[in-house]
């Protein structure tokens, strides 16, 4: 028992979680043909079944799995797995049609049916069976109230609203300003902008994989692992002072993590050439400031003429730039991860003079 | 020989009573057409009823499917109709203010029998937030955003934010601890918006000699709270937000989405 709690709570450190959730998707989309088998669809959700029925044996786990508000969570952990599974099965089928060549599922059943009945019905039960789980779900579990506003008394941790944890979450490794408005902003621009810069026309309209393989990894990567885990990250597993709990681990005011993270102009200055840093804050953190300068600018031409180059003249200039653009803002978030946790690097560019931390 | 002399079965007392009851005056006034049995009646139920005119007459085979659909975009708006009805009842017991909040918020269950309007309207809320990402997962993995529904998927981004908007918004509500606290750490975001919060990068850049024009009782925060902390201020403008604002603008956008379904060409299919 304890052996599994403490494998558990081993695999669920954030590096090893995230690390291993990448390595999952990578498996997802090249064995998507073993991954799409039905074995796999029951297993998966066996094995989350089995692991909260397992972990309502664990006083620690329950404290958080029950919090009223936390049970959708729960469901949502659920949900995400299943469709991720049953939308990769149904673009397996799909392709495996193509590859056949019959026609897709979608394309077979477009012969037209009545709205009446066959919509409408469809409908009447969908809502009958929501009203009836909303209504169960409200009899027995009473929503939470706890003591009443106290401006004075801030509990710990302090958390936002479940579905904002994963943005919670980034300021571990950004800024306010980075975490909490200039990538939350880009992630919606960045969604609005979808239609515009994918411009493949096939996969409209049913499900596929092998014609939009880029497109759908890279989708799930930001909805999967970025977004949804994240959240599951910041729901389950950060207890008082936003440090790192097991599962299986008690929530300890007084757990210690050493912040030992350093700027990037002290590994240059400091440790690197040896001397103070500079007074003048554009020389001291110059190195830094080009390279996200760079990030931004001189990587993208690199990858058009480079690895992305098909992408480059299939998308011509604008649409690659933005596309780009995005495609690394939201790789900038497990770039930071890394850097954290492979070299202890705090700040690429530090400037808390002006409020200015990348 | 004689004839046998052929007798029409007499109709049982029910479907005397239906005959009547569909041939009187007031029925035949709500419903212009008989029911929809037939192919004629199937299409004139669609053109006839407010609620069902949203619907196409016929639409294609997959796209009546669980399979394709999951069914969110109609949860997710079944659900928004729950939260309005039980958020009505609720608005008849909150008063916004500090003084009141937090106990009507108790007085819901302690003075009200078999009271689980708050239940359904926060678990309802978090059963939106949800469906709404799920809707948005399957068209995405439809490929349903390219053209021609770009414009319908970026209504869709905006209606998105806004769901997070109400749930957020409504979460304050309570007036616990629960409430402030979640909403001081989402909120302490916008003091660091860049030039706009004066936690901000560029803040400092606006200032007229030594006036800076970005200070705490003036930031994106402040204008969010109506005040430099969660309090009285805060409370009325979520409420506002939450009951008119955000489920105004929301409902709006809804029209224009199933409008655009429908404009679009109706469910995405393989073209």
């Amino acid at each position: 028992m304890e052996a599994i709690k403490g494998f558990f709570n081993l695999v669920a450190d954030p590096r090893l979680f995230f690390l291993l959730s990448v390595v999952g998707l990578v498996l997802i989309v090249w064995k998507r043909e073993a991954f799409a088998r039905l074995s796999v669809g029951y297993g998966l959700m066996g094995f989350l079944a089995v692991f909260f029925l397992f972990g309502m044996t664990d006083e620690n786990f329950v404290l958080i799995i029950a919090k009223p508000d936390n049970v959708p969570i729960v469901a949502l952990i659920f949900l995400v797995v299943f469709f991720t599974w049953y939308s990769m099965r149904e673009a397996v089928l799909n392709d495996q049609r193509v590859a056949a060549g019959e026609d897709v599922i979608e394309k077979q059943e477009s012969d037209r049916v009545w709205v009446w009945p066959d919509l409408v019905y469809t409908e009447l039960i969908a809502l009958v069976l929501c009203t009836a789980v909303l209504v169960v779900w409200s009899i027995a579990l009473e929503a939470p109230i706890e003591q009443p506003a106290n401006p004075a008394n801030t509990p710990n941790p302090s958390k936002a609203p479940w579905y904002f944890l994963g943005l919670q979450e980034m300021l571990v490794y950004f800024d306010p300003w980075l975490a909490g408005v200039v990538l939350p902003s880009l992630i919606i621009v960045g969604l609005m902008a979808i239609p515009y810069i994918d411009t493949n026309p096939k996969g409209n309209g049913y499900y596929t994989f092998n014609e939009r393989k880029a497109e759908v990894t890279l989708f799930l990567f930001g909805f999967v692992i970025l977004w949804t885990s994240l959240i599951v990250l910041g729901t389950f597993l950060r207890g008082p002072n936003w440090n790192f709990f097991g599962p299986f681990e008690y929530w300890d005011v007084h757990k210690l993590e050493a912040l030992n993270n350093v700027q990037l102009s002290e590994y240059l200055w400091v440790r690197g050439l040896g001397t103070a840093l500079p007074d003048n804050i554009l020389v001291r953190e110059g190195i830094g400031i080009l390279l996200s300068l760079a990030y931004v600018t001189v990587l993208p031409v690199i990858l058009a003429r480079t690895v992305l180059k098909g992408y480059y003249e299939k998308m011509g200039p604008t649409r690659f730039y933005v596309g780009a653009f995005l495609f690394l803002m939201m790789l900038s978030l497990p770039i930071k991860m890394f850097s954290r946790w492979l070299v202890n690097l705090k700040y690429v560019v530090s400037i808390p003079e002006w409020f200015f931390n990348i | 020989m004689a004839k046998a002399k052929s007798i029409q079965p007499q109709a049982g007392a029910l479907e005397r009573a239906w005959n009547w009851l569909t041939e009187t005056q007031i029925w035949t006034s709500v419903f212009r057409h008989e029911a929809p049995i037939s192919d004629r009646n199937r299409v004139l139920v669609m053109l006839s009823n407010v609620f069902l005119h949203l619907h196409p007459v016929r639409l294609k085979k997959h796209g009546v499917r669980l399979r394709y659909t999951w069914c969110m975009g109609g949860l997710s708006f079944f659900l928004f109709l729950v939260l309005t009805f039980t958020g009505v009842l609720l608005m008849f017991y909150y008063r916004p203010t500090l003084e009141y909040a937090y106990s009507d918020i108790v007085g819901l269950r302690e003075h009200v029998p078999l009271g689980i309007m708050r239940e359904m309207h926060r678990w309802g809320a978090h059963a939106m937030v949800i469906t709404v990402w799920l809707h948005m997962f399957r068209v995405f993995m439809t490929g349903s955003y390219k053209p021609p529904r770009e414009f319908n998927w970026n209504v869709g981004v905006i209606m998105l934010v806004l769901t997070l908007l109400l749930s957020f918004t409504g979460y304050l509500l309570p007036w616990d601890q629960l409430a402030i606290w979640a909403i001081t750490v989402g909120s302490n975001m916008a003091r660091a918006t860049p030039f706009l919060g004066y936690e901000g990068p560029g803040a400092s850049l606006l200032a007229i000699g030594d006036v800076q024009l970005i200070h705490a009782a003036d930031d994106a925060r402040f204008a969010l709270l109506g005040g430099t902390f969660v309090g009285e201020g805060a409370l009325l403008r979520f409420y506002v937000l939450h009951c008119v604002a955000l489920p105004l603008v929301i409902g709006f956008l809804m029209a224009v989405h199933f409008w655009r379904v429908r404009k679009d060409g109706g469910i995405s299919g393989p073209l």
